[in-house]
C-alpha cells in the first residue's frame, strides 16, 4: 500500500547512470544552488586579474584600513591593500587547496582500499591498523604536525590535508570493494580467468565510484575549511600573496576599527564550504541505489 | 562484557603502535639535519651535540623510534627545547583550561543538538524542520575561527558584553571564568552540535517509525511520553557512539578556538611549539591528543554495549 501512495517515477529507457544521476541531482534545489556558487568561484579564480580592480599585493599608505566604498567595495586592509582583489585572488589558494589535497588523497587512498578490500588477510590488517592509526591523530592535529615538519607553505599544507585525508578514502574503498567482490559480475570476471588488477579496475572500481565522487565531494569541503584554518596558524599560505585565511589572521588585530577585513574573507570560506555540503548531500541523494 | 573489553584493549596495541610510529615518522620529514632544526634557534655546536645525543641521531632509525617509545612508555616524552621543561609537564599543566573548554563544549552542544534533532524528527518537513536544518547546515560550514572573531566583535568591541580574550581558571574565580570561557565554547561547540542533530534527527526518525513507538501510541501514552521516554532513549544509543567520533574534530578545533581567544590551553600549546620549532611538544601533544581520541572512542564502545541491554549478553 505504501508504495502505491508514492509517485511514480517515471525514468527514460536506456538512460546511463551518469545521466541518472545528474537529472536526478538538478531536481534538488539546493544542490543546484551549490553547483552555481562553485561554478562562480571556480570563474572568480580563474579570470581574477580581470576581475579584481587591484593588484592584491599593492599596498597604498594613503587608503589604509578605509571602509568599503565605490572604489574599494570590500574596503581596505592595514596595508592599504583592496579587500576585494585579495578575496577574488584568495578563491585561487582555496580552491587549489581542495581539489590539489582531495587529488592527493584520492590518488593514494584507492589503490591502497582496492589493495586492502582485495588482497589478503594480512595485507588487509595491517593496512587497516595503519588507517585507524592515522584516523586517530584528529584531523587539523596531523595536519598542523606534517605541515610543521614539512615547513610553511601552500605546497606543504596541501600535502598535508591530501595525506591526513587520505585514510578517509582508503576505509571507504576498502568497505565498497568487500561488498561489491562478492557480487556475480565480479565471481563472473573471476571464472573466466581475468587477472585481479584487471577485476579491481575493469569491474570493482567503476562499482564503487558513486561513493568516492560523493567522499571526494564532501572533502574538498573539509580540505578548504583545512587550509583556511592552517593558513589562519601562519602554516599555509605566506604572505604577501592572498589567502582567506591568513586575511582573517590579519583581520583579527584590527577587529575594533576595520571589522570589514574579517567579514568578506570569511564569508567566502563559509559560501564555499556551504556549497561543496550542498552538492555533497545532493549527490548522495542522487547516486544511492536505494533512492531508485 | 569482560571478554568484550578485554578484546578491545587488546585491539588497541596495534592502532596505537602505528600511531607512535607514525608520529615519530614526523621528524623524519624535517629537512636537512635534524639536528639543526630541532635546536632551533641555538647553533652552538655543543648544543647541536646535545640534541644529537638526546635523540640518538646518530643511531640507526629503529634503535631511535625504541628508545623514544621506551621513554614515552615511561612517561618521558622529552624536553621541550624553548621552555626547557619536560614536555608531559607542560601537557600537564595546560590539559585541565582545554578540558574545562571541551566539556562546555560538549555540555552546549548536546543540550542544542540534541533538542534540535528531536524537534525536527518530531516536526518532520514543516517550516521548523526546515529550518534546523539549515542551522545545522550553517554550523558545519562555518569554519569556527570566523565565527569566534566575528562573536568577539559583537560581545566584546562592539556590545561590551564579554572579554576578547585571555583565560581565568575556574578554581580563582568561577565567574569570571565562565565569562572567559562562555565565547570560546560556543564557537568550539557550533558544528559539533550542528553534526549531532543531524545524527539525533535521523536516529529519531528511524526510532519513531518502529513498532515500539506504535505499541506505545496505541497503548493510549501522551505523545510527549511517546517522544521522550520511548523513541530518545533509543535514539540515543547511536547518538553517543557517532557523537564520540567527532570528538575528534572537537580536539582539533580547539586549537583554533584557543588560538582566537587566547586562552593557554593545549591547542595554544602546540601552535606555539610549531612556530618555536618545538618539535619534541608538538609530537608529544600530538601523541597525546592521539591517545586520549583513541582510549575515549573505546568509552564510547563500552557506554553503547551498556546502554544497549541486545548486547550487554
Amino acid at each position: 500500500m505504501a508504495a502505491l501512495s508514492e509517485p511514480l517515477l517515471i525514468e527514460p529507457a536506456h538512460e546511463s547512470p551518469s545521466a541518472r544521476a545528474w537529472r536526478r541531482l538538478v531536481k534538488r534545489k539546493s544542490a543546484v544552488l551549490g553547483l552555481v556558487i562553485i561554478v562562480l568561484f571556480v570563474l572568480v579564480a580563474v579570470f581574477a586579474p580581470l576581475i579584481a580592480h587591484y593588484d592584491p599585493a599593492q599596498q597604498s599608505w594613503t587608503s589604509i584600513r578605509k571602509p568599503p566604498s565605490l572604489r574599494h567595495w570590500f574596503g581596505t586592509d592595514e596595508s592599504g591593500r583592496d579587500v576585494f582583489s585579495r578575496v577574488v585572488f584568495g578563491a585561487r589558494a582555496s580552491l587549489l587547496a581542495g581539489g590539489v589535497s582531495v587529488s592527493i588523497a584520492l590518488a593514494l587512498g584507492v589503490p591502497i582500499g582496492l589493495l586492502a578490500g582485495y588482497g589478503g588477510r594480512w595485507t588487509d590488517a595491517v593496512i587497516g591498523r595503519i588507517t585507524d592509526a592515522m584516523l586517530a591523530c584528529p584531523f587539523l592535529i596531523l595536519a598542523i604536525a606534517l605541515a610543521a615538519f614539512l615547513g610553511p607553505s601552500l605546497q606543504n599544507a596541501m600535502i598535508a590535508i591530501g595525506l591526513t585525508t587520505t585514510p578517509v578514502f582508503v576505509r571507504l574503498t576498502r568497505g565498497q570493494v568487500l561488498a561489491v567482490k562478492v557480487e556475480d559480475y565480479v565471481e563472473a570476471a573471476r571464472a573466466v580467468g581475468n587477472p585481479p588488477i584487471r577485476i579491481a579496475v575493469k569491474h570493482i572500481l567503476p562499482n564503487i565510484l558513486p561513493a568516492l565522487i560523493v567522499q571526494a565531494t564532501i572533502s574538498i569541503a573539509t580540505a578548504i575549511i583545512a587550509e583556511a584554518s592552517l593558513s589562519f596558524l601562519g602554516l599555509g599560505q605566506q604572505p604577501p600573496a592572498p589567502s582567506w585565511g591568513s586575511m582573517l589572521n590579519t583581520a583579527q588585530r584590527f577587529l575594533t576599527n576595520a571589522v570589514w577585513m574579517a567579514l568578506w574573507p570569511g564569508l567566502a570560506i563559509f559560501l564555499a564550504v556551504l556549497s561543496f555540503n550542498l552538492v555533497g548531500d545532493g549527490l548522495r541523494d542522487a547516486l544511492d541505489p536505494r533512492e531508485r | 562484557m569482560l571478554r568484550f573489553l578485554g578484546r578491545r584493549l587488546l585491539q588497541l596495541v596495534p592502532t596505537l603502535f602505528f600511531v607512535s610510529v607514525i608520529i615519530f615518522g614526523l621528524q623524519q620529514l624535517l629537512p636537512g639535519d635534524p639536528a639543526l632544526a630541532m635546536a632551533g634557534e641555538e647553533r652552538d655546536p655543543a648544543v647541536l651535540e646535545q640534541v644529537r645525543k638526546q635523540y640518538r641521531l646518530d643511531q640507526p632509525l629503529h634503535v631511535q623510534y625504541l628508545y623514544w617509545v621506551g621513554g614515552v612508555l615511561s612517561g618521558n616524552l622529552g624536553e621541550s627545547m624553548r621552555l626547557k621543561e619536560p614536555v608531559i609537564t607542560l601537557i600537564t599543566q595546560k590539559f585541565p583550561v582545554t578540558l574545562q573548554l571541551a566539556l562546555m563544549a560538549i555540555a552546549f552542544s548536546l543540550t542544542i543538538g540534541v533538542t534540535a534533532g528531536v524537534i525536527s524528527a518530531v516536526k518532520r518537513d514543516t517550516a521548523v524542520d526546515y529550518a534546523v536544518n539549515v542551522i545545522a547546515l550553517w554550523g558545519i560550514s562555518t569554519p569556527n575561527f570566523w565565527l569566534g572573531i566575528m562573536l568577539i566583535f559583537l560581545f566584546a568591541v562592539h556590545l561590551n558584553w564579554l572579554p576578547a580574550s585571555g583565560y581565568v581558571g575556574f578554581l580563582d574565580d568561577p565567574w569570571m571564568s565562565l565569562k572567559t570561557t562562555l565565547l570560546p565554547a560556543f564557537v568550539l561547540g557550533n558544528s559539533f552540535a550542528a553534526v549531532l542533530m543531524r545524527h539525533t534527527r535521523s536516529a529519531m526518525l528511524q526510532a519513531m517509525g518502529s513498532d515500539y513507538v506504535r505499541t506505545a501510541r496505541a497503548k493510549g501514552l501522551a505523545e510527549r511520553r511517546v517522544v521522550l521516554k520511548h523513541a530518545l532513549r533509543n535514539a540515543l544509543t547511536p547518538v553517543v557512539t557517532l557523537g564520540a567520533l567527532e570528538l575528534g574534530t572537537l580536539l582539533s578545533g580547539a586549537v583554533l578556538t584557543e588560538q582566537v581567544f587566547s586562552i593557554p590551553g593545549f591547542g595554544k600549546l602546540i601552535v606555539d611549539s610549531v612556530f618555536n620549532r618545538d618539535y619534541a611538544v608538538v609530537q608529544g601533544v600530538t601523541l597525546i591528543t592521539a591517545t586520549t581520541y583513541i582510549l575515549l572512542n573505546l568509552v564510547a564502545d563500552v557506554a553503547y554495549v551498556l546502554i544497549n541491554p541486545r548486547l550487554r549478553s
